[in-house]
């Protein structure tokens, strides 16, 4: 990045530290970052949207829809995430393809299974081979977004299932002897209540989910905790910057990182469960 | 956007052709974490012997390549599954690996295993706590010695086991080792003898992949035939004789 | 070897007692589900004792973070903090580090008519190092759940007991705390499910496996590795933990009804 980093055998303290701290390595351990919080961004709605739709099927009085909110909160929060994130993004991957595959090349002679292999015409691969290397990340981040999604949506679920049983149920009543349609009730007293309970339980979920991110290196998605484990690790003279085991310091920073985040939203969710507490009649309500 | 939208859209891109019209690109598979094979430099790129050796052997194979990393353990699948045609990941030839994929013959002889230990110890320390990283052939021959295995899960680790005393020695590649022992300025110390576990490093590919597989061969005997292919070993190799 | 050969040799090799060598070759399904069985001993062992143990200190804290004098309130909120805001991964590592530093001595302790030695070599094992490390974490998420729980128990309850005439302790043991945990459990159920499946996290970051004696996951990753095929043993695994997930469901949901009898049903 400067002048100076041509040779950094060459340089020492400050200039030493500008060049490795700015060498292309790190360029991509800041941008990765970005990557973390786009996941994370772009993975709240699609919980959100997971997490009502299984918690309205549980409630419902249809049977078929309450066996599949049942079983989708059951069966996804029984499987540990990372034997989710190891197995889903494979078989979504194949299972796309296998759908490319038919489409495309229909005539195709050969097996797609031969052996222990998985082979596809290649006009059927997802992404194709002659793609760029971003085409290939991009892709690999939203079979990771989607894998968030349906792992963190179940337990959503489970908290707003909670949440709407836990609003008194004098609430309710009251609504019905206004006269208030089912409909009603349910937009104008049942949701909007529902929230004050529902965000304890949301606001964990969310530093969960946060904590959850160094997982998609296990996607084959590079993140910050992969670099900082390769940058931390002990580089020989054979590298540009040699170094001994920094990797308690690249942690050290990514716990700031980290801790920052989580500050940011708890001061963030301390701000609406003030405001959804106003006037409500619960301890917090008091104040 | 609405949520239908976005649906639709997805959809639209998953099914749709990308009509790119260019040369079958190969995609060569390896892990970046394992100098001087294969690492990632400074710079950030994939760097090391096998990042020129693959380079080379493209070229001579007409092969427009791109260098893809994957984590060690989901590197065979990922090939199996068809993420990347290649695997030059410092990966040795042996009978399970060769009964899920094809190697190519071996572009580099079988690097014997050696102990680290502190120095000044002795080679009981080979018979202790050893230890080794999780998965590998060493942790599996360690487990079946007498010593002790210690599985960690980083190479990083297994050392610094052996700096701060949790374990007597580690066992991994020589190569690999030489490195760390060189960098350490005196503190760590070869002890023992060295083993040899696994065969010689290949490349690896798809059965299915018959093609692609005698394409690198032609083009790997033919290195071995102007002796390019020493002289790349040696370069990467402290001047190590590779014979071929 | 038969498979009533193989339960008997492997079923509980994860902690020691069996077979020496992991099989190698010719792996049957009968070798993975009864390796990958008995790699479950580690992560209901860490579930039971991390969650128990957890829970205590979490209504500790929860009382901490909640009470008006700064001696207890500010090192709750700071511990809270800080577990919630850096991933397992992290703690682990961290945590394992600054035992490695600490001098390797025992202690012996006299219990009358036994005598232990306490070792600190034992902390950097997975078995009491990583125990406290998930003690410390669900602690941690337990003692914000409990917290919120509190500050949204009804005030007309509590000021009910108030007018009958209950003390504050009353208050706290038949009004406050009962409340707490009716209000808190459908998430304290999601916490207890989260930290159980975090056990299998645990040989896969700074503590070592000595042996080959590992949790379930380890014993899943070592069949991926050798037979190539992930398809196998990471449902194997899975089907594992779904089965002790819905115990976990089943117990709580027993403990939800009891706790919400004298409330009205919902439909």
């Amino acid at each position: 990045m400067f002048e100076y980093c041509t040779d950094p055998k060459l340089i020492e303290g400050f200039q030493w530290w500008s060049c490795y701290l700015s060498n292309g390595k790190h360029m991509s351990f800041y941008f990765s970052f970005l990557v973390v919080l786009s996941l994370l961004a772009l993975t709240v709605p699609f919980i959100l949207l997971f997490g009502f739709t299984g918690a309205l099927a549980r409630r419902s009085t249809f049977a078929p829809f309450r066996w599949f909110g049942t079983i989708y909160t059951s069966m996804v929060r029984g499987v540990p995430d990372i034997i989710f994130f190891l197995f889903v993004p494979i078989a979504m991957d194949q299972g796309i393809e296998v759908i490319r595959h038919k489409i495309k090349c229909s005539d195709w002679p050969e097996p797609i299974r031969q052996g222990n292999d998985f082979v596809v015409c290649t006009a059927a691969k997802m992404p194709l081979s002659s793609s760029a290397q971003w085409v290939h990340e991009t892709y690999g981040f939203m079979l990771a977004t989607i894998a968030f999604a349906i792992v963190f949506g179940a337990f959503a679920a489970n908290t707003i299932h909670g949440a709407l049983g836990a609003v008194p149920k004098g609430q309710l009543e009251t609504g019905a002897a206004f006269g208030m349609s089912t409909g009603q009730i349910f937009r104008r007293i049942h949701l909007p209540q529902m929230w004050v309970y529902a965000l304890p339980g949301l606001s964990n979920l969310w530093m969960i989910l946060i904590k959850a991110s160094p997982l998609l290196f296990l996607l084959g998605v590079e993140d910050i905790v992969y670099w900082a484990r390769e940058l931390g690790g002990s580089k020989t003279a054979r590298f540009a910057y040699p170094h001994g085991d920094w990797r308690l310091g690249y942690f050290l920073f990514l716990l700031v990182f980290y801790l920052f985040l989580t500050w940011l939203s708890e001061k963030f969710f301390d701000r609406i469960m003030h405001k959804l507490s106003r006037g409500q009649n619960t301890a917090a309500g008091m104040s | 956007m609405t949520f239908t939208k976005l649906l639709a859209g997805a959809a639209l891109v998953a099914l749709s052709a990308t009509s790119v019209i260019a040369a079958d690109t190969v995609r060569m598979g390896t892990e970046g974490a394992y100098a001087p094979y294969n690492f990632i430099n400074d710079k950030g790129e994939v760097d090391g012997y096998e990042r020129e050796l693959g380079d080379e052997l493209c070229k001579r194979a007409s092969l427009d390549c791109t260098w893809v990393t994957n984590d060690w353990d989901s590197i065979i699948p990922n090939l199996v599954s068809g993420n990347y045609d290649t695997i030059m990941a410092g990966m040795s030839i042996t009978a399970e690996r060769d009964e899920v994929i094809d190697f190519t013959s071996e572009y580099f002889p079988s690097d014997p295993s050696s102990y680290v230990a502190l120095a000044g110890a002795d080679a009981s320390a080979t018979k202790g706590t050893v230890a080794a990283q999780t998965a590998t052939i060493q942790a599996a021959f360690v487990a079946e010695s007498d010593a002790t295995v210690v599985e960690f899960a980083t190479m990083e680790d297994t050392i610094a086991a052996v700096r701060n005393g949790e374990a007597d020695s580690v066992l991994a590649d020589h190569a690999a080792l030489k490195d760390i022992v060189d960098a350490s300025g005196g503190a760590l110390a070869f002890v023992g003898e060295d083993v040899s576990i696994g065969g010689g490093v290949g490349m690896g590919v798809r059965e299915s992949d018959k093609e692609l597989r005698d394409k690198f061969e032609a083009a790997i005997a033919s290195m071995k035939a102007d002796g390019s292919l020493n002289a790349m070993i040696a370069k990467w190799f402290d001047g190590r004789k590779a014979g071929y | 070897m038969s498979c009533f050969d193989t339960f008997t040799s492997y079923a509980l090799r994860s902690i020691g007692i069996g077979e020496r060598l992991l099989p190698k070759t010719d792996f049957t399904l009968c070798d993975q589900v009864v390796l990958i069985g008995s790699g479950m001993i580690w992560n209901v062992y860490f579930a039971v004792l991390a969650l128990t143990l957890g829970f205590f200190f979490a209504v500790s804290l929860a009382l901490g973070r909640s009470s008006e004098n700064p001696v207890f309130r500010i090192p709750a909120r700071a511990f809270i903090f800080v577990i919630r805001g850096s991933p397992l991964f992290i703690q682990f590592f961290l945590i394992y580090e600054a035992f490695v530093l600490i001098p390797k001595m025992g202690w012996d302790i006299h219990l009358g008519f036994i005598e232990i030695t306490v070792e600190t070599k034992w902390l950097t094992k997975a078995w009491l190092g990583a125990l406290i490390t998930l003690f410390l974490n669900t602690a941690g998420y337990t003692a914000n759940i409990f917290y919120g729980a509190l500050r949204s128990i009804p005030k007309g309850d509590i000021e009910a007991a108030l007018a009958i005439g209950m003390s504050k302790r009353q208050i706290f043991w038949r009004i406050s705390f009962p409340t707490m945990l009716r209000l808190a459990w459908p998430s304290y159920t999601n916490e207890a499910i989260f930290l159980f499946h975090a056990t299998a996290l645990v040989f896969f970051s700074s503590f070592p496996a000595w042996r080959q004696e590992g949790d379930a996951l380890y014993y899943a990753s070592y069949f991926a590795d050798k037979t190539f095929n992930p398809f196998v043993p990471y449902p194997i695994i899975a089907l594992y933990f779904i089965c002790f997930t819905l115990l976990i469901i089943t117990l709580f949901g027993y403990m939800n009804k009891r706790l919400n009898r004298h409330v009205a049903p919902n439909n």
